[in-house]
């Protein structure tokens, strides 16, 4: 363990688990002590009083989301520790070009499966694991999309394991939420914690919006002049609205509902108080289901009818593409290292964490006889929903999740338990070890492009896995080091 | 970039313009709670204070909310009571929840002012409305209302949704006035003549303080002034930020912009009302609106301010229903 470390925390122990601040990391370049330092120079009572102060900001701003149970709707912040993550230069550089690896392997996927099917007919994937998709889009095919995107923008969950190599939990190719908390967290901690950050090189978070909407621009349909990008969102009630409300700030373009555009003659256009204007690209926030209700769900009121065809016809992008959640279900999940291998003949950078797929005989063999083990998981869902942490589970739970699994095996994957990866956190007993991940935000247009650092989630309960925010997970800001080294004294 | 670049959806103006119109009403009511507890003189409390539901048309919504005419009941209907739309933390909660969706176009600083002042005013407790402590809860709301109109004139960008952000205001603003000046219609003074010249200099002297007009018409008027002076003061004066013929004009001079600087040719209707306002509150002697009644008077006012609400809403906003013209665009997106 870190000397400093031990000296400013020596109650501080994370136990089996891969601390990032704590381990000596030999092929990551040195452990960042001064962080420490600084921290300890800080001194508890003040971390405390400028934590507070920081969650209080986040409440006066609204920067909230909202969490749904029952009949009642709660805006929430999404809790913040103000302890930094930190990853260096050398692990960033591995981060990059693996998400970037990925999502060039998920295009390429998306391609071929609503293109000609090379990889189902080289038995590379199973066809009904493809078609059988829940997520798979019949509309889809055979339609070219600019520049062969069709994830212009992914999130990649990525944890680290007992020995602190990262692994891909989870690919996230729809509309991945999350982006807008890494920029405000940058902002919270230059305000709050300028002393900690002094003199350190980040790189820098704010580069998003610029980034997105270029990509945005490059998916426009040909032709358009200084094309016009919306940013479609379900509105106000949706939990991720502040998001939406962020980005369209940062993007500089309209955040509109579905009742703000209409189809005519298979063009888009916005209702503004001068009458229709044309657009071009519409970034949506929106489900497939949701977007068009004349194609998909007779009752959405969230959508504009008519989308589709407009899109189809060739007179409006849509971005992320319809049709991409059946490259990041969590079944299909299970076959990218081999997608990797097949689409850029190299392995995967980052590996995935060992899945079985109960859709398969053996997979569902192993998942029943292992499942006190084995960590299951839904593979339609998201946020963290409907797992079962086989260690942790009652004799109850665990019979419970079995004659769920056999109910319908196609629907569930099981993994082993993952030490996932610990760093120190501001909790009530001081400065405690909470677990976390990380989702990378990749945006892709004509290129790829990585935002440094990512999301950081952590899960606030002490010992718990589950970093979602539903579920009451918070975040840290993210810090990639511009460069390995170690800063002077602060000033 | 011209201004003619410049994209406003229909929605975000209606959403602008409603903000404006709620936070406008917040002030108000504040300013008018304030100047019922100055009218209240030992024995006509009740009458002083369903005198406030009277001039804003509330009588059935308080009834219905179970509410009976006391001065206890008439505070507690406005200051606490989130189920009634009139109240003052209803209408916050309808001017946050249009911030919300105007949220891309507003500043920071606007909307974390809103947040706060939205978290103040859904914690007010029935203790905030007794004794002194209501005078005080009073000018917390104004200053509430006027932190948010101070950021928004340092913050705001003036494209066109600033127009509507201040048509909003300036319609909603001569509405209350004229609503101001209609207390005298429904407060009751003494018999006795000395008595009664008295209360009524007092009661004027509290409309005047309501409409933030008191130290200005004190400069600008006689030594004995009439309620002649009073009435062409809120109603006419060419300078009094609140007077119902100064929001008209600037109204219009809005409407005129929007026509000329951004083209909006469908701004002509509204000015057309707006013409007709300003000459409705310019034409006849104030003897003879006294004469032939003040209040009704002032109701016809109030219905051509809604007439120029509609008339904006004809030409610019997505959804705007004509026949119900107090439904703002949040009941609208509750229903998404």
């Amino acid at each position: 363990m870190n000397e400093i470390f031990r000296s400013t925390w020596p109650d501080y122990d994370p136990g089996r688990y891969f601390c990032e601040l704590t381990r000596n990391r030999a092929d990551a370049g040195p452990v960042p002590g001064w962080l420490v330092e600084r921290l300890g120079r800080i001194g508890m009572a003040e971390l405390r009083a400028r934590a507070a102060a920081a969650e209080t900001e986040l409440i006066d701003l609204g920067v909230t989301f909202t969490v749904y149970s029952d009949a009642t709707a709660i805006d929430r912040i999404l809790p913040f520790d103000c302890i930094p993550r930190v990853l260096t230069a050398r692990e960033w550089d591995l981060l990059e070009r693996a998400c970037i690896q990925r999502v060039r392997a998920l295009n390429l996927f998306l391609g071929d499966i609503y293109g000609p099917g090379h990889i189902l007919r080289d038995g590379v994937i199973p066809a009904e694991l493809v078609h059988g998709n829940a997520n798979y889009r019949p509309e889809m095919k055979d339609f070219p999309v600019p520049h062969g995107t069709y994830v212009h923008v992914c999130g990649i969950d990525i944890i680290r394991d007992e020995f602190g190599d990262f692994r891909v939990l989870e690919d996230n190719a729809r509309t991945p939420s999350g982006v807008s908390y890494v920029i405000e967290n940058r902002h919270l901690m230059l305000r709050s914690f300028p002393d900690l950050m002094a003199g350190i090189r980040l790189r820098p978070v704010d580069d998003y919006g610029r980034r997105l909407r270029a990509a945005m621009t490059d998916i426009a349909p040909g032709g358009a002049h200084d094309p016009q990008v919306v940013l479609l969102s379900p509105g106000i009630y949706n939990s991720a609205y502040f998001e939406h409300v962020f980005l369209a700030r940062e993007m500089g373009v309209p955040l509109v509902v579905g009742s703000d555009l209409l189809v005519e003659n298979e063009r888009v256009y916005m209702r503004t108080i001068n009458g229709l204007r044309p657009v071009h690209t519409v970034y949506r926030r929106l489900n497939d289901d949701f977007l068009d209700p004349a194609v998909f769900r007779p009752e959405s009121q969230l959508g504009v009818p008519g989308l589709i065809g407009a899109w189809r016809a060739g007179n409006v992008a849509i971005a992320n593409a319809v049709g991409t959640g059946v490259a990041d279900d969590k079944a299909v999940y299970a076959y990218m290292p081999r997608i990797i291998k097949y689409y850029l003949g190299e392995d995967a950078l980052i590996q995935n964490v060992e899945t079985h797929i109960c859709r398969e005989r053996e997979g569902l063999q192993y998942t029943l006889d292992n499942l006190h083990r084995l960590v299951t998981k839904p593979v339609g869902e998201s946020g963290g929903y409907g797992i079962t942490i086989g260690p942790r589970a009652s004799k109850e739970e665990l019979e419970a999740s079995r004659a769920t699994i056999l109910a319908e095996p196609g629907n569930w994957i099981s993994q082993p338990m993952i030490g996932l990866s610990v760093a120190p956190t501001l909790a009530q007993e001081g400065i405690g070890p909470r677990h976390l991940d990380l989702r990378p935000f990749i945006v892709t247009g004509r290129d790829s492009w990585v935002l440094p650092g990512g999301l950081t989630r952590v899960a606030m309960k002490r010992g718990s896995l589950i970093v979602n925010s539903s579920q009451g997970g918070g975040s840290k800001d993210t810090w990639v080091l511009a460069d390995d080294f170690q800063p002077g004294p602060t000033p | 970039m011209t201004p003619m670049d410049a994209v406003l959806l229909a929605r975000d103006a209606e959403g602008l313009f409603w903000m404006a119109r709620y936070l406008e009403r917040v002030e108000n009511l504040a300013r008018l709670i304030d100047v019922t507890q100055s009218f209240e003189s030992p024995g006509y409390e009740t009458d002083a204070w369903f005198g406030l539901i009277r001039i804003n048309a509330d009588e059935k919504n308080f009834a219905e909310r179970g509410f009976v005419p006391d001065a206890d009941h008439v505070k507690r209907f406005y200051l606490l009571d989130k189920g009634n739309p009139t109240s003052v933390p209803a209408n916050l909660e309808d001017a946050r929840t249009n911030a919300r969706t105007l949220r891309p176009l507003m500043s920071t600083e606007m909307w974390r002012q809103i947040n706060v002042f939205h978290r103040y005013v859904s914690h007010i407790t029935p203790e905030d409305l007794e004794g002194d402590a209501l005078a005080r809860l009073c000018a917390r709301l104004k200053d509430g209302v006027q932190a948010h109109t101070g950021i928004t004139e340092g913050t705001l960008y003036r494209d066109q949704g600033w127009y509507f952000y201040e048509l909003g205001r300036l319609v909603e603003r001569a509405d209350q006035t004229t609503r101001m000046l209609d207390i005298k219609y429904t407060a009751l003074l003494p018999w006795d003549g000395e008595a009664a010249r008295v209360a009524e200099l007092t009661q004027w002297n509290a409309i005047l303080r309501a409409a933030a007009g008191y130290h200005a018409f004190r400069r600008r008027a006689r030594a004995t002034f009439t309620a002649e002076d009073v009435v062409h003061f809120l109603l006419r004066d060419p300078s009094s930020p609140r007077s119902a013929l100064l929001c008209v004009r600037r109204a219009e001079s809005h409407l005129d912009d929007l026509r000329r600087i951004y083209g909006l040719s469908r701004a002509v209707e509204a000015m057309e009302v707006a013409e007709y306002l300003r000459e409705l509150l310019q034409e006849k002697p104030i003897s003879h609106i006294l004469a032939m009644g003040l209040h009704d008077y002032l109701d016809i006012v109030q219905i051509h301010l809604q007439k120029l609400a509609a008339a904006i809403g004809r030409g610019f906003f997505r959804d705007w229903q004509p026949e119900d013209p107090v439904a703002g665009p949040v009941a609208a997106q509750a229903q998404a």
